[in-house]
């Protein structure tokens, strides 16, 4: 059991380190969140309530967008140098190691997640501080659902031929409820309503996300041995 | 310590391994020799469990490769091409990040005396990138080296080293095997390598052309041997 | 399956498809309020019950291929993928016909038709992503993993699709069918049905047999 805590500590504490030395993803993320803002102001025109109600699909969009770019790249670290063949090697339940990964990229797109929002508030003129707390936990399940599968499916794709194009095209159907869900809750959260008015949606939420996590947990061996 | 018997791969269509069998007791050396392409990697990553054969049977350290990889990775200790480095990181972040995953000692004072002993130890806080293919290979074996695996399997060890590198390498494989350790090692050049082996196994177009024991092979047949071979292999 | 089987078992299909097709345009009756444009629910409905059944085949053949690594799973699963997706097109599709006539729209966000379509872009990835991966074990093993996370999102798409449609239209129930479902129609509606299911494990016998003589066919080997 320590062992299994120890081995998904080291795998997130390596992601974290690696990212951090290459600056890959992150600042490219980050980057990608202020074009993103630009694209759909140009898209939707001067009309700034035509944004505003557009704002939850936006504001999720936005993370689903940059979900795609940062989670797809997930494992591409392990197809250098035969990394991922040294993890086969390793001893114990692998499902640690799909543990670190999550828990990596959920604290990666946690981070995008709130750029995203601050550049939001500020360009487009939204208060979403007086909302941030049921906001924050919307996102969060939201965020579960999309880094779970996310992984999974970037560890799936890894050394398949045409992944930039697999992933996105494997991942976004299976996201429908989480997106639909997520847009509505934060519609809800948004405009002011008590948290529990989204009960339903949440609710849904978790229980998806509960049901993504486990498939990966008990899976990913499958995949990595694949 | 391995036991093969008429193992074949195939992948799709090609036919990389036909029918390769061989012995080897613990405490002892195996080289495969061969060209490029012959198989060897193939062959190496099949002992390690992480290749299914397509046919034929494997028993490592007395598990069966086919029914149980699991219980033959957690034998071996590898060291291949790729050598394990995440580029990003420091020789010892890199070596910290295996020992743990491993379930071994990642103590700074196991981690620094590894690297010592595979003399890395300057280079400690350097990002792999940095280092030379020998290098990183160094950094390998200072991996494998933090358990107690009793099979080594290192794909061209040899290559990439210099000369001191190298007596460094086959003084370490001396080493290992007096305490009981089983290297597999290939090779496509007669180098170090051939110095530790006490079997000799030249693989050509997936097959095995020669199976002998070192002793009874002295330097100059094995260099006609292999000769004769690589070209009849070739011309066919 | 032997051959004699698979070929009895497609006799009956075209029997019972003949019957359906009897039962459809002749027993049933003409519609009151949309006409006879109304019975393409006979074709609509069967088909999708018999993607569901694919959809379901999907999932045992994915647990049965990471459960014992057998190749034979994996062939269930991929030739269930493929007629699944057939079936969810013919559902799509007859949906759309039915819709234009009766609502106007070519396309109309109703809770099934999406839900439906969202099925049939989950399983058509499924069949992409099979056809990027050439080695049949490591296929068998990536595929099971996305049969098993769709199969698992098939309740998820269908609540989530159903309460955002009722966020978003509260009003008119757009159910297609008549209700309520009357003796003719609910019997032309069964043996459609039980034709659709023939019809569909005839070709799912004949894809895995195909599927197995395609894995078992070994080309000149090369060295």
């Amino acid at each position: 059991m320590i062992g299994y805590a120890r081995r998904t500590w080291i795998v997130l504490w390596k992601d974290l380190l690696v990212e951090r030395r290459s600056k890959e993803s992150l600042n490219a993320l980050l980057f990608f969140a202020l074009l993103l803002l630009f694209l759909f102001q140009f898209a939707l025109g001067l009309d700034q309530d035509r944004l505003h109600a557009a704002l939850p699909g936006l504001i999720w969009l936005g993370f689903v967008l940059a979900g795609l770019l940062g989670l797809g790249r997930s494992f591409v670290a392990e197809r250098d140098n035969d990394c991922w063949d040294g993890l086969r090697l390793t001893p114990g339940d692998k499902s640690a190691i799909y543990l670190g990964k999550l828990a990596a990229n959920l604290m990666v797109m946690g981070a995008v997640e709130v750029v995203i929002l601050a550049l939001f508030g500020l360009f487009y003129n939204v208060n979403l501080v007086s909302v941030l707390g049921p906001l924050a936990v919307v996102l969060a399940l939201g965020t579960l659902g999309l880094a779970t599968v996310g992984t999974l499916f970037a560890a799936l794709t890894a050394g398949v031929r045409a992944r930039e194009l697999l992933f996105p095209v494997l991942l976004l159907p299976v996201q429908v409820p989480v997106l639909l869900a997520t847009v509505s809750a934060t519609q809800i959260v948004l405009a002011g309503q008590p948290l529990g008015d989204a009960g339903a949606w949440l609710r849904l939420l978790a229980g998806a996300d509960l049901v993504y996590l486990v498939i990966g947990l008990l899976t990913f061996e499958f995949i990595l041995d694949a | 310590m391995i036991e093969a018997a008429g193992i074949r791969k195939a992948y799709g269509a090609t036919l990389v391994l036909d029918d390769v069998s061989l012995t080897l007791p613990a405490g002892q050396c195996l080289a495969l020799l061969g060209p490029n392409g012959a198989g060897k990697t193939t062959l190496l990553r099949i002992l390690a469990g992480l290749v299914r054969p397509s046919a034929g049977r494997l028993r490592v350290g007395g598990a069966d490769a086919v029914r149980d990889p699991e219980a033959v990775r957690a034998q071996v200790g590898m060291v291949a091409h790729g050598s394990f480095v995440y580029e990003d990181l420091t020789a010892r972040e890199n070596l910290r990040f295996w020992a743990v995953m491993g379930g071994l000692d990642a103590s700074p004072a196991r981690l620094r005396e590894r690297l010592q002993a595979v003399e890395l130890d300057a280079v400690a806080d350097e990002r792999a990138r940095t280092f030379s293919a020998g290098m990183k290979r160094r950094l390998g074996l200072a991996r494998v080296t933090l358990g107690r695996r009793p099979l080594l399997l290192l794909d061209e060890p040899f290559s990439g080293l210099d000369r001191h590198g190298q007596k460094w390498l086959v003084e370490f494989l001396l080493a290992f095997k007096a305490a009981g350790g089983t290297v597999v090692l290939t090779t496509h050049s007669f180098g170090g390598g051939l110095s530790v082996a006490d079997r000799v196994v030249i693989l050509a177009g997936g097959r095995v052309l020669l199976d002998r024991a070192a002793a009874d092979l002295p330097i100059d047949e094995l260099h006609r041997i292999y000769d004769d071979i690589v070209e009849g292999a070739a011309a066919s | 399956m032997s051959a004699r089987v698979t070929r009895i078992l497609g006799g009956l299909a075209l029997l019972a498809l003949a019957a359906g097709l009897a039962a459809g345009f002749g027993y049933a009756p003409r519609e009151a309020v949309q006409g006879n444009v109304q019975r393409i629910m006979y074709v609509h409905v069967p088909a999708v019950l018999t993607a569901y059944l694919a959809f379901g085949l999907v999932l045992v053949g994915s647990v049965g291929a990471l459960a014992t690594g057998r190749l034979s799973w994996d062939r269930l699963a991929g030739a269930a993928a493929e007629l699944g997706v057939v079936f969810t097109g013919i559902t799509i599709v007859s949906g759309s016909i039915w819709g234009k006539p009766t609502w106007g729209t070519w396309w109309t966000w109703d809770a099934r038709l999406t839900s439906t379509a969202v099925l049939f872009l989950v399983y058509a990835g499924y069949l992409l992503l099979r056809a990027m991966v050439d080695e049949p074990e490591r296929r068998a093993r990536i595929a099971a993993v996305v049969g098993v996370v769709g199969a698992a999102n098939i309740p998820i798409v269908h609540f989530s699709v159903k309460w955002w449609r009722a966020l978003h239209q509260p009003s008119t129930i757009l159910g297609p069918e008549p209700s309520p479902i009357a003796g003719p129609i609910a019997a032309a509606l069964l043996v459609n049905w039980v034709a659709f299911t023939l019809l569909f494990l005839y070709l799912l016998l004949r894809r895995v047999e195909l599927a197995r003589l395609e894995d078992a066919w070994v080309p000149e080997t090369r060295r």
